[in-house]
């Protein structure tokens, strides 16, 4: 089938892009995918994949990567109208829709910028368009190419003439291939990139116009929900239709395997009937007490990895002056979105549209094919925004739900999970314990480090074709990726610190080649991972954050332990300059004073104020920042109450200065609320924290601390992300500033009042 | 099912629904708005948020019956796109939002506190918001457009 590109542009572009304006449905039966490619393949190395130039000079871009609040189709829309030279008003970015955007996996790890900003994908397709143009202006004018400029779309020649892009190009396809080497505005000539430009969509936000996955409403669309089992590894044993007699509009009741789901008219019939069904479920295993659980996690098989081993840390530690232990722990947390996940599907006739909030367009797509028994290119999955998500939470888990419950009544299903469904099943952020061991010598330097952390992991992404990694899928009877115990093997290739297992301060040699942050030579990291008891997924800044706030606060301990201030004590541990200069700019910030902690004498009542810093290499190398936090302690109430931030975070050329703000405030205060309240919490059999009563969060009534941001705009680097790097260092800063304060050293998280006064009894003695 | 009137954001629409459902599946399923939304169904979060006879009130919880001939607003009766609110366009002004689930709890609170005692202080302001939650913690901006607003505001 040949689709011009006017007709292109005339149906999708008019379609898609107002999602707001009609109909969604029924729209696979134009799904062929643009520029004859395979709905399934939109061939990422062809420029028409990318980029279209319209008759009235619009551009649409597609991007395989979605904005779920975090200011990614801002800063997207700009990089589109800086390589083309258009003004922004003019550039539409449509996201993550499978018949028409390219593959580009899943928006998540702070990885939408590097993925699309640097030497690939969108960036390089709109450098390619630029060119293109220019070359296509340049036969038209008889004049060589660098004598043009473009100026919002017209081509000018130095003698006056001008072209517009739409007389070049409009109702063509480009028919070239995505250049490697054509050429990229660089950060200096930017106009539209480097912008404080606000979120396009915030006016449709704040005015309640815009169409979130939750407002979606397709004509002859039914309400469905889902009935969970009580227990990880309940079995159905059977469910009595007559419990629901008396209310009205059940379509169908949907079982299969221990998968229930009910089809009503109306939402309200749904939910009842869902609270009202009679389901009979065989129990499932006992869970792990929670209040041994971190001993537990020790004890389970585990696959192994040595990360980094210089083989002599044994023998440094017998030269060391001190030596230090300690061991953190940090536990179950959920992504908590304030929307329970919702999806919408419409299945019928042998093939299914899947309206999502997932952050993986594509993936998903895979898996309701194989859920439905549909061929790849039966089912076409759209993006449209959830609640923030911040990882996986229940998006791809109620993606599946609502393709079966529509599949089973073959007309549109909208599916919304209740509150205790998404918060007893999500895919919890993992928890971990991890031991720290150091020894300094008679001048204050670390001569050896070591650490072994162990974390529990269970399912995670569905991926391309993994369902059971969630709830739906193993409700299904698919089995969820399981930790496979094994030993570890010595480490061989480049350093992966991907989950910052390794501390800024160690060289980080893996086979001769030192890529670490720091200096410390005798270095040993291992990592276990054990099987969890309940799902777990990336929640922002997976593992990092953990590991960061196990190695910064263990940093701190060993500047005191060295009577050395802690901002000075990095300095000479660390070897990478974007690092220090973090460091040195987030104290500078803060009017940092040089001096150990704690501040003082030990205070036994009252309200007394401290400082901590943390910093971190996000990824190791994705990103580095560092955050000073000032907080304030009342010892009698048990209270911490942080109360300035100073952040400094370079992320290589800033696309968008106000968008990384947004997302570095946004991180801070929660990592703010997970650092002092949230945790996860269960009983022997089922999780327990399955509301905003029992789960807790901070909600708005909190006294907001003051966030100052540096932000260190770095030029001649390549692009790196930066959603999850500031919230990596917020419990470390906290917990270094509660130290400075009073001198008790919390190494479990949340820091209750609870703990407090037990770390603050342990100090006075 | 019953029939019943209900004023929504000035205009009258005639309904013939159960009357114990929550006015929220009212609001979104059978009028289509887009402002109030699930969150969590236990009047917890406030994302259902719609202002009654100048009163906050969770829709999520109150059942449709009870609304009676008081008018129901909701965020995008507040002000639309071409025209917002000085209290959206306040928020604009502040791009105060991340993913913007929570704005019908974060802006109607405010209003409503705002309406009911122009003065309220920073604290008072806080304090009624204690029952919503903003889970991108666009807590800085969120405060900044609410007092922008406060002290622009005319009686």
């Amino acid at each position: 089938m040949t689709v011009s590109r006017r007709r292109f542009l005339r149906t999708w572009g008019a379609l898609i892009v107002s999602v707001h304006a009609g109909s969604l449905c029924d729209r696979l039966a134009i799904a062929q995918g643009p520029f004859d490619t395979h709905p399934s393949h939109i061939d990422p190395t062809k420029l028409d994949s990318w980029i279209a130039v319209s008759g009235d000079g619009t551009v649409t871009a597609f991007t395989g990567k979605c904005d779920f609040g975090q200011g990614m189709l801002t800063a997207q829309t700009q990089l589109v109208a800086e390589e083309l030279c258009v003004a922004i008003e003019r550039v539409k970015l449509i996201q993550s829709d499978t018949a028409i955007s390219p593959d580009e996996g899943t928006t998540s790890g702070s990885q939408s910028t590097p993925t699309n900003f640097n030497s690939r994908n969108l960036a390089q397709a709109a450098a390619t368009a630029r060119e293109a143009l220019l070359q296509m202006a340049a036969q038209k004018l008889g004049l060589p190419l660098e004598q043009l400029t473009v100026v919002d779309g017209v081509v000018h020649s130095p003698d006056g003439r001008t072209i517009r892009y739409e007389q070049l190009i409009a109702g063509e396809r480009f028919a070239i291939p995505v250049s490697p080497t054509a050429k990229r505005r660089s950060p200096e000539e930017w106009t539209v990139l480097g912008k404080a430009i606000p979120s396009l969509e915030r006016v449709a936000l704040m005015t309640g116009a815009f169409e979130f996955v939750h407002t979606l409403r397709v004509p002859g669309m039914l309400h469905g929900r889902v009935v969970r089992p009580p227990a990880m590894g309940a079995k159905l044993v059977g469910l009595d239709e007559n419990s629901l007699q008396d209310i009205p509009g059940i379509i169908k009741l949907v079982t299969r395997e221990n998968f229930v789901g009910i089809v009503a008219e109306t939402q309200w019939q749904a939910i009842q009937a869902a609270r009202q069904l009679k389901v009979k479920w065989k129990a499932g295993s006992a869970l792990p007490a929670q209040r041994t659980f971190f001993a537990t996690l020790r004890q389970l098989p585990s696959r192994d990895r040595l990360i980094v081993d210089s083989e002599d840390v044994e023998l440094a530690m017998t030269r060391a002056s001190s030596r230090l232990e300690a061991t953190y722990s940090y536990p179950y947390q959920m992504h908590g979105s304030l929307g329970t996940s919702c999806a919408v599907a419409h299945v019928a006739n042998g093939q299914a549209t899947v309206w999502s909030a997932t952050q993986s367009a594509y993936p998903t797509r895979s898996i309701v094919a194989s859920l439905l028994g549909l061929p790849l290119e039966k089912v076409r999955v759209v993006y449209v925004r959830g609640s923030g998500c911040y990882g996986l939470n229940g998006a791809d888990a109620v993606s599946f739900d609502a393709a079966l419950l529509s599949h089973a009544v073959g007309r549109p299903v909208r599916v919304q999970l209740s509150r205790q469904d998404e918060m007893a099943w999500e895919n919890f952020g993992s928890p971990c314990v991890i031991d720290q061991r150091a020894g300094i010598d008679s001048s204050g330097n670390i001569l050896a480090w070591e650490c072994e952390n162990w974390t529990a992991s269970r399912g995670g992404r569905p991926g391309y074709d993994q369902p059971g990694n969630v709830i739906t899928g193993m409700l299904l009877g698919f089995k969820s990726e399981n930790v496979q115990p094994g030993a570890a093997e010595k480490p061989a290739g480049a350093l992966r610190n991907r989950d910052n297992a390794v501390p800024s301060y160690m060289a980080g040699c893996v086979q001769g080649s030192c890529t670490g942050l720091g200096g410390i030579r005798s270095e040993r990291v291992m990592s276990h991972m054990v099987a969890s008891p309940f799902f777990t997924g990336p929640l922002r800044s997976p593992i990092r954050l953990q590991n960061t706030f196990a190695h910064e606060c263990f940093m701190d301990e060993l500047a005191a332990q060295a009577q050395a201030d802690p901002v000075d004590f990095r300095l000479r541990h660390l070897r990478h300059e974007r690092m220090a200069d973090a460091v040195r700019a987030a104290a500078r910030a803060a009017a940092w004073e040089s001096r150990p902690s704690p501040r003082g004498r030990v205070s036994l009542r009252g309200q007394i104020t401290g400082r901590g810093i943390a910093c971190v290499g996000y990824e190791g190398d994705n990103g580095y920042a560092a955050l000073v936090a000032e907080v304030l302690v009342d010892l009698e109430a048990g209270r911490i109450s942080p109360l300035k931030f100073f952040l400094a975070l370079d992320c290589g050329p800033i696309s968008n200065p106000d968008g990384l703000r947004n997302q570095s405030e946004g991180g801070i205060l929660q990592g703010m609320s997970r650092t002092l309240v949230e945790e996860v919490t269960w009983n022997q059999m089922r999780i327990t924290s399955t509301d905003w009563e029992t789960y807790s969060s901070l909600h708005l009534d909190i006294e907001v601390p003051a966030i100052e941001i540096q932000l260190i705009n770095r030029l001649g680097v390549p692009a790196t992300g930066a959603g999850e790097t500031a919230i990596t260092l917020v419990a470390a800063s906290i917990g270094n500033a509660l130290f400075d304060a009073t001198g008790a050293r919390l190494r479990e998280v949340p820091f209750t009042a609870e703990r407090l006064r037990a770390g603050l009894a342990q100090r006075s003695h | 099912m019953t029939k019943l009137s209900l004023n929504v954001n000035g205009n009258w629409h005639a309904l013939d629904v159960d009357p114990a459902t929550p006015l929220l599946f009212v609001l979104a399923d059978e009028l289509g708005l887009r402002g109030p939304k699930f969150g969590c169904g236990m009047a917890q979060c406030g994302s259902c948020t719609v202002i009654i006879d100048g009163k906050i009130v969770r829709s999520c919880v109150m059942p449709v019956g009870a609304v009676g001939r008081d008018q129901v607003l909701t965020l995008e009766g507040l002000g639309r796109p071409d025209n917002p609110h000085p209290i959206q366009q306040a928020f604009i002004d502040e791009n105060a939002t991340q993913c913007g689930f929570c704005l019908s709890g974060v802006v109607l609170t405010a209003k409503a506190v705002l309406d009911a005692k122009p003065e309220a202080s920073e604290q008072e302001m806080r304090e009624a918001l204690g029952g919503v939650l903003c889970r991108c913690f666009a807590h800085v901006r969120i405060m900044r457009a609410i007092m922008k607003y406060a002290r622009t505001r005319k009686p």
